[in-house]
């Protein structure tokens, strides 16, 4: 991993600061009335996981403590891209 | 060729000039019954018990070298002390095949059950383990907790931290250790040794072992597969097995699904060899390490897992140095002390933390994935579990938990003892 890590409202700050959250979901299925707990169920639970670009949340906990997005590649650790 | 001491006395007469490789290189064939994905232990004694149930033709495809992942890089610890009654069980019946591991394989896989002691540090940490040697006496699995005294008895070298402490929990260290948990049934085993028993039992019962081969894709006809293209040609079977660990995920999006696992570097990392003071496994959850001596007399230390997922293969620094420090607080006199090495595996850990031991959205392909940081100390019990599981299609009473439609029906298993668990 990079030892900084670009926050979108600070800069540049050490990796230490900041707590991975999750992957960044697809966006949520419709739901009405006619619900399939499949897609749910997946939203929920599964992920993809990629040997590759990966989107996540992350938090800057240590810092202004807000969240945002990275892409990120998880074969190598590099940070590709922070956002808001 | 069967392993004894008069072998090894007959060879050593000849100068050990003759032994025999322990097991073929095959050519692949273009089809078999059933293709396991994954070269290491899990895969490797599926095969084994494949084999022994005469199952058919019966292939193992390995990207790199046998037991070259996770088999290869834990810290070889084998304990049944689990939280879930469903967990407990499973591992008390690994631990039952490990003793008789050596002989069933012909070959010393070098378990030597030298028991664990888990470190209580917080009065949670009591109520908790409490907990589990009430669920443990259930199936058989002796779990008993000790006192200080007891433990420095067993480990002189140990600093517990009570000194200067008026009574437990108030002076000396911030977090004295208030007790233990002495699980005399878990020990360690050569972790290279278990690949290889498995890769030569397998081979001699016929199975084909194909290394330096990866999966590129499925070809499939509807929810079937019918062929397994790999880097070295196009396999046609009928059933497929997924052994593999840090690479499910990959594995599922070639197959078309996904899984509910995620991949985190997992670091360990050895000292120098030192004169034997360690006799058992040392597990101290409140700060997060694990450490035993080796026959060579190196300490294997390992810790959790990195504070955010990868598939890098080489594990944060930050981990082993907060490990080490873990490491120092438990045994001050090891500050001098050079590493010689560090390492990561990549974990495929389940949203629940429990394996993946399951049919999956195919209706030929089965999975044996999500170990998390476990997987070495289950594979006696997971390759029979998912040799038997892949012939009849059925996951038996042992392994119905651990299926993957738990997290649809609602009935997650989650597991906190473990590495991985989540915070």
């Amino acid at each position: 991993m990079s030892t900084l890590i670009p926050c979108p409202h600070c800069g540049d700050r050490p990796v230490q600061e900041f707590r991975y959250g999750s992957e960044a979901p697809a966006s949520r299925p419709q739901t009405d009335s006619s619900i399939d707990p499949a897609p749910l169920s997946s939203l929920l639970y599964d992920s993809v996981n990629p040997k590759g670009l990966a989107s996540e949340w992350w938090q800057h906990t240590a810092g202004c403590r807000l969240w945002f997005a990275i892409q990120r590649d998880t074969a190598t650790d590099l940070i590709a891209e922070t956002s808001a | 060729m069967s392993y004894s001491a008069l072998s090894l006395l007959i060879h050593a007469f000849r100068g050990h000039r003759d032994w025999k490789p322990a097991w073929r290189e095959p050519e692949l064939k273009p089809a078999y019954d059933i293709v396991i994905i994954g070269g290491g232990g899990h895969g490797l004694a599926t095969a084994f018990h494949l084999a022994q149930l005469g199952a058919g033709t019966i292939a193992v495809l390995e990207k790199g070298w046998l037991g070259g992942g996770n088999t290869g890089r834990n810290t070889a610890v084998i304990r049944a002390n689990y939280l879930r009654e469903e967990s407990v069980r499973f591992h008390a019946h690994s631990m039952a095949l490990w003793n008789e591991l050596s002989s069933t394989l012909n070959f010393n896989v070098m378990f030597s059950p030298r028991g664990q002691i888990d470190l209580i540090r917080t009065w949670g940490k009591l109520r908790d383990l409490r907990r589990r040697a009430a669920i443990m006496e259930r199936h058989g699995v002796e779990y008993d907790l000790i006192s200080t005294r007891r433990i420095r008895e067993m480990v002189p070298d140990l600093d517990l931290g009570t000194e200067g402490a008026i009574e437990p929990g108030f002076g000396g260290k911030r977090l004295p250790v208030l007790g233990g948990a002495w699980h005399p049934g878990a020990g360690v085993a050569r972790h290279d040794a278990v690949a290889w028993g498995y890769a030569r039992a397998a081979d001699a019962l016929g199975v084909d072992i194909i290394q330096n081969c990866e999966v590129t894709g499925f070809r499939r006809d509807g929810q079937r597969v019918t062929a397994i293209e790999t880097t070295r040609g196009s396999i046609s079977t009928s059933k497929v097995g997924v052994a593999v660990a840090g690479h499910a995920g990959v594995v599922a999006e070639l197959a078309g699904f996904r899984l509910p696992v995620d991949t985190w570097p997992l670091v360990a990392f050895v000292s120098e060899p030192l004169k034997p003071f360690l006799h058992t496994c040392i597990n101290c959850p409140a700060t997060q390490i694990y450490v035993n001596q080796s026959d060579k007399g190196e300490l294997v230390i390992g810790g959790g897992p990195d504070r955010y997922r990868s598939h890098a293969q080489k594990g944060d620094w930050e981990t082993v140095e907060n490990v080490t420090r873990s490491l120092i607080d438990l045994f001050p006199r090891l500050g001098r002390v050079k590493l010689l090495r560090q390492w990561a595996g990549m974990i495929d850990v389940a949203y629940d933390t429990s394996p993946i031991l399951s049919r999956s959205p195919l209706d030929n392909l089965y999975l044996s994935v999500g170990w998390g940081s476990g997987g070495f100390k289950a594979i006696p019990a997971g390759g029979e579990a998912f040799a038997k599981l892949i012939v009849t299609g059925m996951p038996d009473e042992l392994i119905a938990p651990f299926g993957l439609d738990r997290f649809q029906r609602g009935r997650p298993l989650f597991e906190t003892a473990s590495a991985s668990a989540r915070g």
